[in-house]
């Protein structure tokens, strides 16, 4: 009793996550580097791929319960599928972080930036490398590394505080910062929030190849 | 208005074991020297629906018949282990088959009136126990057939051929007709193979029902079937020497989203072979 119907339904899917996730991380990276030059013009198409991503989210969506009802999968297949439709939520609502972030970039206006951007650019690519191996975890349904990924969130964390003890600082020296200080500590607020997103996905992976519900820090 | 919540029989949770109705204890069954199941231990919860699935050949109708000895009625079979019900071995010297089998009722895969009245479909098993007072019976016939869902539908044509029922309703009659021994155990050997998918769906139902009231285990094919209606379900499997042997049991929402076997995950999720 071979399931090619459903196994191939289930590859398409897993590939349909994988490549909404690789998009994901693009916006994040995007919308930093739009952000650390300024760049105005490429902070709108962010924002404006972003529908993009949320048509790609619904589609799987709309795909997997098609699958449910088509196939009446069961036990792992079953799980996989409950996944998926929890990680392309999780995967959209980090597309709407980048959005956010480009948002703030035309929100700031003309006004230059209170210092180059360092730590946030790196807490961004932390946070898209954690999102990466994490879908390489789920495509490989591999439980193990998932419990992994979501130690490095610490270092995300790190660098969150970093910044903004960094933009407090800035903030009582000169209160005329105020106002750009906050858009940047928002835009940091997204990247510290993408990662713990990734850490649910982590959770779903390890839920998919085990049936384990648990809750990682 | 306030938004209500009526949620009276939760689904989500698994079931919860109750006291042992029946046990099957290192249960063998040999035709001649064929041995198509082969040790198997098995708990049957009180109040609860058993469901029994596996491929073909694996032995399943063999270990439901061996809960009420239909096996005995075919020659050169023989059975090693023990059947407890409520706690006695129905195997043990000086049972009294009868009685095990008014206590322990089967439903069959076809629908199978007797070629008499509604009345008197229902009326059989009690009066072969010797029940002749009118009043009596009228009130079994009564009470079996509201059970098995089809006093509504019957009511008015009591005295109307079985035989004239839909497929549907003659399974219910047959339903009913186990109810009137009251048994405690229903068996089940796929009772809605024949049926089309509403008339299935109203045994479905009637299943959920009856469990109330007596204790239910069931072979099916049909494994959304077992997924849909039981409590716990026992996955059979077939050896190398092609007898039957229990892979796992546990409660059926947890077999069927996290079974524990691999052979069992195979066979739920259509890989099995």
């Amino acid at each position: 009793m071979p399931r090619t119907v459903l196994e191939t339904e289930l590859k398409n899917l897993k590939s349909e996550v994988l490549e909404l996730g690789q998009r994901v991380g693009e916006a994040m990276l995007n919308s930093i580097e739009a952000l650390k030059h300024r760049d105005v013009e490429a902070a709108r198409k962010i924002m404006e791929d972003d529908k993009k991503i949320n048509e790609a989210r619904f589609e799987i969506e709309r795909a997997t319960l098609i699958v449910i009802a088509t196939q009446q999968p069961l036990a792992h297949d079953l799980r996989l599928l409950a996944s998926i439709l929890d990680i392309a939520g999780e995967l959209e609502r980090m597309g709407d972080y980048a959005k956010g972030i480009a948002k703030i970039n035309i929100l700031m206006g003309d006004k230059p930036l209170l210092k180059p951007l360092i730590d946030l650019p790196r807490m961004a690519e932390i946070a898209t490398d954690m999102l990466r191996q994490s879908l390489v975890a789920f495509n490989n349904d591999d439980a193990e590394t998932a419990r992994q990924i979501p130690q490095r969130d610490e270092e995300v964390d790190a660098l969150y505080n970093q910044i903004y003890r960094e933009l407090i600082t800035f903030m009582i020296q000169d209160p005329k910062t105020i106002d750009q200080a906050n858009y940047l500590l928002w835009a940091a607020h997204n990247v510290e929030r993408m990662a713990d997103r990734v850490t649910n996905i982590c959770e779903r992976v390890i839920f998919t190849a085990t049936g384990e519900i648990v809750e990682l820090a | 208005m306030q938004p209500q919540l009526n949620i009276t029989e939760p689904t989500r949770a698994a079931a919860t074991a109750t006291d042992l109705k029946m046990e099957t204890r290192g249960l063998s069954v040999y035709y001649k020297n064929f041995r198509a199941i082969k040790e198997i231990n098995l708990p049957v919860y009180e109040n609860r629906v058993l469901a029994i699935i596996g491929p073909s050949g694996c032995g399943k109708s063999t270990l439901l018949r061996a809960l009420n000895r239909m096996n005995d009625l075919v020659p050169g079979a023989r059975v090693e282990g023990e059947v407890l019900l409520d706690g006695e071995n129905i195997y043990a010297p000086g049972q009294d088959v009868v009685d095990i089998r008014r206590r322990v009722g089967m439903v069959f895969q076809r629908p199978n009136p007797f070629p008499m009245s509604v009345y008197d479909n229902v009326a059989f098993g009690p009066r072969l126990l010797g029940i002749r007072k009118k009043s009596v019976l009228d009130e079994i016939v009564e009470r079996s057939l509201r059970a098995a869902a089809l006093w509504e539908h019957v009511q008015d044509k009591l005295g109307q051929s079985g035989m004239a029922l839909s497929g549907g309703q003659q399974q219910r009659l047959c339903i009913a007709r186990a109810i009137a021994m009251e048994p405690e155990v229903i068996l089940m050997d796929e009772p809605t193979s024949a049926l089309d998918p509403m008339a299935t769906l109203t045994i479905e139902d009637l299943i959920q029902r009856l469990k109330e009231n007596f204790t239910i285990v069931i072979v099916t094919h049909n494994m959304q079937q077992a997924a849909r209606i039981s409590d716990f379900t026992a996955f059979l499997s077939m050896d190398e020497d092609r007898a039957g042997y229990l892979v796992e049991f546990g409660p059926t929402v947890e077999v069927f989203t996290n079974p524990k076997e691999k052979l069992t995950e195979d066979y739920i999720t259509g890989r099995f072979g």
